[in-house]
């Protein structure tokens, strides 16, 4: 069989110039959406709602992020804690570091993002913990109702 | 002076590469495309209770405010709120819902002075199992409310506190 060899002929190009707007306009969007404070989220927490859960004007001084999940383990730094008494050894670290820093246990504030289903018993054994150790300004996360 | 004139013949066209610049955008697109995540805003329920609170309530109650409330929270056996009597304030006002305590709290602070207000005080008492949702609703229905009509906050009582943990049920 012959193959009919072809001429070099006038190119078919293709316009990419509306492809080209489209990847720019999503680059602009998603640039514009994401967000990298959001490094203190834990996707095993589910916080609960609350209408009146307005993000801070101004960030917290000194945050020690606290997550505890729906079956009562703490995670501190990334790493799930199996008990809660094994946050003690960092909580007396994250003092040190302040007291290091100049700092007074008021600037300090304990952020608690509990999941909708842990016990509000551990909630509160977790915050007399961080009483015992000095700690006294808490903040409870809640995630903003948006409604329906 | 001359000008030269570029002549029709010459078709050769300078073509601009767009492969280089496709494939960075497209790496871009793809970086933002996992790392997008939809997220809705979070926000803090500020608590200050040094460790006096627990130890020396004798102290706390000769500086007590004009408005205090006791609030006890009663869970069921799943950790929800009981359906019926679910919320005790102080000690003899048996309340069904977060809606009803919020109305409560309007109706004790609507008649005291401004100053008064901003002194008043919460003390949430709550069952070991209750749900950590319910006690942020006990939260949100005594700090305040949304006003519909401009969405702004209006703020009820700020300071809230907690009893001692209660006992783990069966330890």
């Amino acid at each position: 069989m012959r193959f009919r060899h072809r001429r070099d002929g006038p190119k078919a190009e293709m316009d990419m110039t509306p492809m080209i707007d489209m990847v720019f306009q999503l680059i602009a969007f998603f640039m514009f959406a994401i967000s990298f404070s959001q490094n203190e989220q834990d996707e095993r927490v589910m916080l609960p709602d609350s209408v009146l859960a307005k993000p801070a004007n101004q960030p917290l001084k000194h945050p020690v992020t606290l997550h505890l999940t729906r079956t009562g383990n703490v995670i501190y730094g990334g790493q799930e804690l199996p008990a809660l008494e094994r946050l003690r050894p960092y909580l007396v670290n994250e003092r040190m570091v302040l007291q290091g820093r100049n700092r007074t246990m008021e600037d300090a504030t304990v952020v608690i993002r509990a999941d909708r289903l842990a016990r509000a018993g551990v909630v509160q054994k977790l915050i007399q913990m961080c009483q015992e150790e000095k700690f006294e300004k808490f903040a409870l996360r809640a995630q903003e109702d948006i409604g329906p | 002076m001359k000008l030269r004139r570029i002549g029709k013949g010459s078709e050769s066209k300078i073509e601009l590469q767009m492969t280089p610049m496709i494939d960075v955008v497209f790496q871009l697109l793809v970086f933002f495309l996992f790392t997008f995540r939809i997220a809705t805003q979070e926000g803090d329920f500020n608590i200050k209770m040094p460790l006096t609170t627990y130890s020396s309530s004798q102290t706390v109650a000769a500086e007590s405010p004009v408005v205090m409330m006791h609030v006890r929270l009663r869970a069921d056996g799943s950790g929800r709120l009981r359906q019926s009597g679910g919320i005790v304030v102080n000690g003899d006002r048996v309340l069904d819902s977060f809606e009803q305590l919020h109305n409560y709290v309007i109706g004790v602070i609507g008649g005291h002075e401004p100053s008064a207000k901003a002194d008043a005080e919460v003390e949430l008492d709550c069952d070991y199992n209750l749900h950590y949702e319910h006690l942020i609703d006990a939260i949100t229905a005594v700090s305040g409310y949304v006003d519909k009509s401009t969405g702004q906050v209006n703020r009820l009582i700020d300071k809230i506190s907690f009893t001692p943990p209660q006992a783990a049920p069966g330890s």
